[in-house]
């Protein structure tokens, strides 16, 4: 092996090795943090405790933010579930032009600017006089969630034998039963992480959902970078262990239902 | 091949009117609106707030800090990005898990959650500044938060898997044997890195840097947490005037700046993506 080979596999496993820990950093460091006692951050913790998660209970504004998010994020994935398959269906199945254009603007809001998404929809909430900031939000996170389903119920139908469908009408199924038993099996995992990867972009939005909060109504992420900003201390890193938590299960939960490689699917 | 029928003809194209119409009525018409408000005035059609933004020298330096940033997160997310996505295709069992998990991992962890760790991070007697001493680089701790480079390290760290997922996804597909053959036909490795490999992987890094760009330069929380008001971007200058300084008219103005350099990011690099594919 030359030199140059021999530099260019050493750098190849050096930048494999730097990516796995650099990665990793910041979710290592927030849940040591949240399990030491001292308020000032020290690493490694001198202590272990698990004071930070009883003050969690007492924050004020935590555990309601945390309802609102889970409630808009909740409501959100379901619509989107339901408009993202109908919409993939069509897009898939049907022979009517303009279909890469229609997927295309479907999966735009997640490449342009959040703020800029809010902004826009909040001017536009104005003008038809919905000043609500809870069905604010519900109508906003559709916006977010949509994207997910779409791109992934379709690339799954995209890969679906619409044949077998067919095969099971022959065989005595009817329509409707056919669909059931061929084709919703064959989405389920498909359905699953779009719905799952839709709930948590919802749970983590910040860009849009600031021009959609109040003094009563706040999601989760905004009442946490509230608190960082007033009083940055560990309470935020126990709740933010819990969303790590959510995070791997997420990540099981994926895994088995599609394998982690296709997950890595871009 | 079936003929494509108008929609009116194809009965499953209303299956995608519910999606279509929602986000055309709450997504697409307001960005549209946002659009047209921002260059009318007074008197009809107006290019005022833009000369006024862009006679101000405060505004360009927020240009310019906006995409120094941006360039700086990208070549740092390209420089470690680029080797570990070979490595992601090329690695054992263990190792492409571990790879894996720590890539979509973060993914699923909201940005503030990040941002707040790499505060941690970034401190006087955070990670970075520890192992820069204990590593003989610094004679003395020093505070990273709050200065440029702690914002692109912290920012390099959230956008490293767009740049590592769209390269991988295309360097797997690269079959191991051209590189053989080359070295069979007596090609250097250098010489077949840049005829072979390097134009095979093109079109994964023009969409990985495309992501990494159009999100830094987007970028909201992070700046947020890890600089602070010292220094603007185009999307915090844009956040605080609708938030802070009720200031709509520079917020619109700002705000379609910023929709202007990520559209024309993502159709130029689609561009380049597709041009770079043909000629494969």
């Amino acid at each position: 092996m030359s030199v140059a080979e021999r530099l260019a596999r050493l750098s190849m496993w050096a930048a494999a090795l730097f990516t796995v820990v650099f990665l990793m950093t910041p979710l290592l460091i927030t849940v040591a943090v949240s399990l030491g006692s001292s308020s000032v951050f020290t690493l490694p913790p001198t202590d272990w405790s698990l004071r930070w998660y009883q003050r969690l209970a007492i924050t004020r504004g935590l555990l309601p933010s945390l309802l609102t998010s889970l409630q808009v994020a909740a409501f959100s994935t379901a619509v989107a579930l339901a408009l993202g398959t109908l919409c993939a269906i069509a897009l898939v199945r049907g022979r009517f032009p303009g279909r890469d254009a229609i997927a295309t603007f479907l999966v735009s809001p997640l490449m342009l600017p959040g703020l800029v998404i809010g902004i826009a929809m909040l001017q536009g909430f104005k003008t038809i006089g919905l000043r609500e900031a809870f069905a604010s939000l519900l109508l906003a996170h559709v916006v977010i969630t949509l994207p997910y389903v779409v791109r992934t119920v379709f690339a799954a139908l995209s890969l679906f034998d619409f044949s077998l469908v067919d095969a099971a009408r022959t065989l005595g199924c009817s329509y409707p039963t056919a669909l059931m038993r061929v084709l919703v099996p064959a989405l389920g995992p498909a359905f699953l992480t779009s719905g799952m990867f839709a709930f948590l972009a919802s749970m983590d939005n910040y860009p849009i959902s600031i021009f959609f909060t109040d003094a009563w109504t706040k999601t989760l992420p905004i009442q946490m970078l509230q608190y960082v900003e007033e009083n940055p201390d560990p309470t935020i890193a126990a709740i933010s262990t819990g969303l790590v938590l959510l995070a791997i299960l997420a990540l099981i939960v994926g895994d088995r239902l599609v394998g982690l490689r296709r997950m890595a699917d871009f | 091949m079936t003929k494509a029928l108008s929609p009116w003809r194809d009965p499953v194209a209303l299956l995608a009117a519910p999606a279509v119409l929602y986000l055309l009525a709450l997504y697409a018409l307001p960005l549209v609106w946002l659009l047209a408000k921002s260059f009318s005035g007074p008197a009809g059609l107006t290019l005022a707030p833009y000369a006024e933004f862009f006679a101000d020298p405060f505004n360009w330096r927020v240009v310019a800090n906006t995409l120094s940033i941006a360039l700086w997160v990208t070549l740092v997310c390209l420089l470690i990005g680029y080797p570990a996505s070979f490595a992601l295709a090329r690695a054992g069992a263990a190792l492409q898990i571990a790879m894996l998990v720590a890539i979509i991992l973060p993914l699923s962890v909201g940005v503030v959650v990040k941002a707040f760790a790499w505060q941690i991070v970034l401190r006087r007697d955070g990670v970075v500044s520890q192992l820069l001493v204990g590593l003989g680089i610094w004679d003395e701790p020093q505070r990273l938060l709050f200065t440029e480079t702690g914002l692109v390290l912290g920012a390099a760290n959230i956008f490293l898997p767009f740049m590592i997922l769209p390269i991988y996804s295309v360097v797997k597909l690269i079959d191991p044997r051209l590189d053989e053959a080359g070295a069979t036909l007596g090609a250097t490795p250098i010489y077949r890195f840049l005829r072979v490999t390097l134009p095979l992987s093109l079109p994964g890094v023009v969409s990985g840097v495309a992501f990494v760009f159009s999100m830094s330069v987007s970028m909201y929380v992070i700046p947020s947490l890890l600089i602070g008001d010292r220094f603007q971007t185009l999307s915090t200058l844009t956040g605080r005037s609708f938030l802070f300084m009720r200031n709509e008219q520079l917020g619109s103005t700002t705000a379609v700046i910023l929709l202007a350099l990520a559209v024309s990011i993502v159709v130029g690099s689609g561009r380049l993506a597709r041009r770079l594919g043909g000629s494969a």
